[in-house]
């Protein structure tokens, strides 16, 4: 019964060189996700809001709901 | 320096060692409160001679100080003359022997598994459910009235400013909400 000698050396170079490029594709893939799933979609919501967003008529709004201290709703 | 690893169970039975009269050099490691524990025993139980050799079955120590089985009748003594000799001339029945007599547990005997998880999963459940008792008993007999803030009609009051307020109204709490239909989307 004679076994062949194990690997003795280099076992940290083989797992290095194993795991290394998976970690870094997985880790631009992690960063492409958030970027396109997360940054990209917020920054265009923020975009469409602004766009048809009437300062003056929100302010108005939140006036009548008495929601400010500073001015009273229209009419008291 | 040689470190001792004890399991539980030998360092249950710590006693004083013997001291091999006055040519012995042997450190004698005692423990006087070994006594006193057990004068209340009412079980005779074996006390382990921590100053000598010590065998062990670890995963993670492999090689004992001593073998397993130390008194050798005459059958053994022959098989370990024997083992002096060419490994090549013992027979595999003589090999097993040999290891038998060196250790007690093979490793794949130690790593046998048990039934302790029914054990402690159970013993788990047991306290999370007495844990669960005496939340609920705290949350009836110790626990203040809650907040005149928590009631239904305050909430709704809560809520209706926050949209008022237009609180984070691009992605969040009235983003969802419906101002020309009055509704949440």
């Amino acid at each position: 019964m004679s076994l062949a000698k194990p690997a003795m050396r280099g076992l940290l170079g083989k797992r290095l060189r194993f795991h290394l490029p998976i970690a870094f594709a997985l880790s631009l893939v992690a960063a492409a996700a958030f970027k396109y799933g997360v940054t990209e979609p917020r920054k265009q919501a923020y975009a469409d809001f602004y766009k048809q967003y009437d300062t003056t008529k929100e302010f108005n709004n939140m006036r009548d709901a008495g929601v400010f201290e500073s001015v009273r709703p229209t009419g008291e | 320096m040689v470190v001792r690893v004890l399991n539980l169970n030998q360092m249950l039975h710590l006693t004083a060692g013997r001291v091999g009269g006055l040519f012995s050099r042997r450190a004698v490691v005692g423990l006087t409160n070994s006594g006193a524990r057990m004068s209340s025993h009412h079980e005779v139980s074996d006390q382990v001679d921590m100053s000598q050799p010590m065998y062990w079955d670890r995963l993670d120590t492999p090689l004992p100080d001593r073998a397993w089985i130390d008194v050798l009748d005459s059958k053994d003594k022959s098989l370990k003359q024997k083992e002096k000799g060419p490994w090549t001339a013992l027979s595999k029945e003589e090999k097993i022997a040999l290891y038998r007599l060196k250790f007690n547990h093979t490793y794949p005997e130690m790593k046998k598994p048990s039934h302790e998880w029914k054990t402690v999963i159970g013993g788990m459940f047991i306290f999370f459910g007495i844990t669960g008792l005496v939340v609920f008993w705290q949350g009836h007999y110790v626990y203040p009235p809650q907040p005149h803030t928590f009631g239904e009609e305050w909430q709704a009051k809560q809520i209706q400013r926050m949209l008022d307020m237009r609180v984070n109204p691009i992605e969040g709490f009235s983003a969802k909400w419906d101002y020309k239909n009055k509704q949440w989307k």
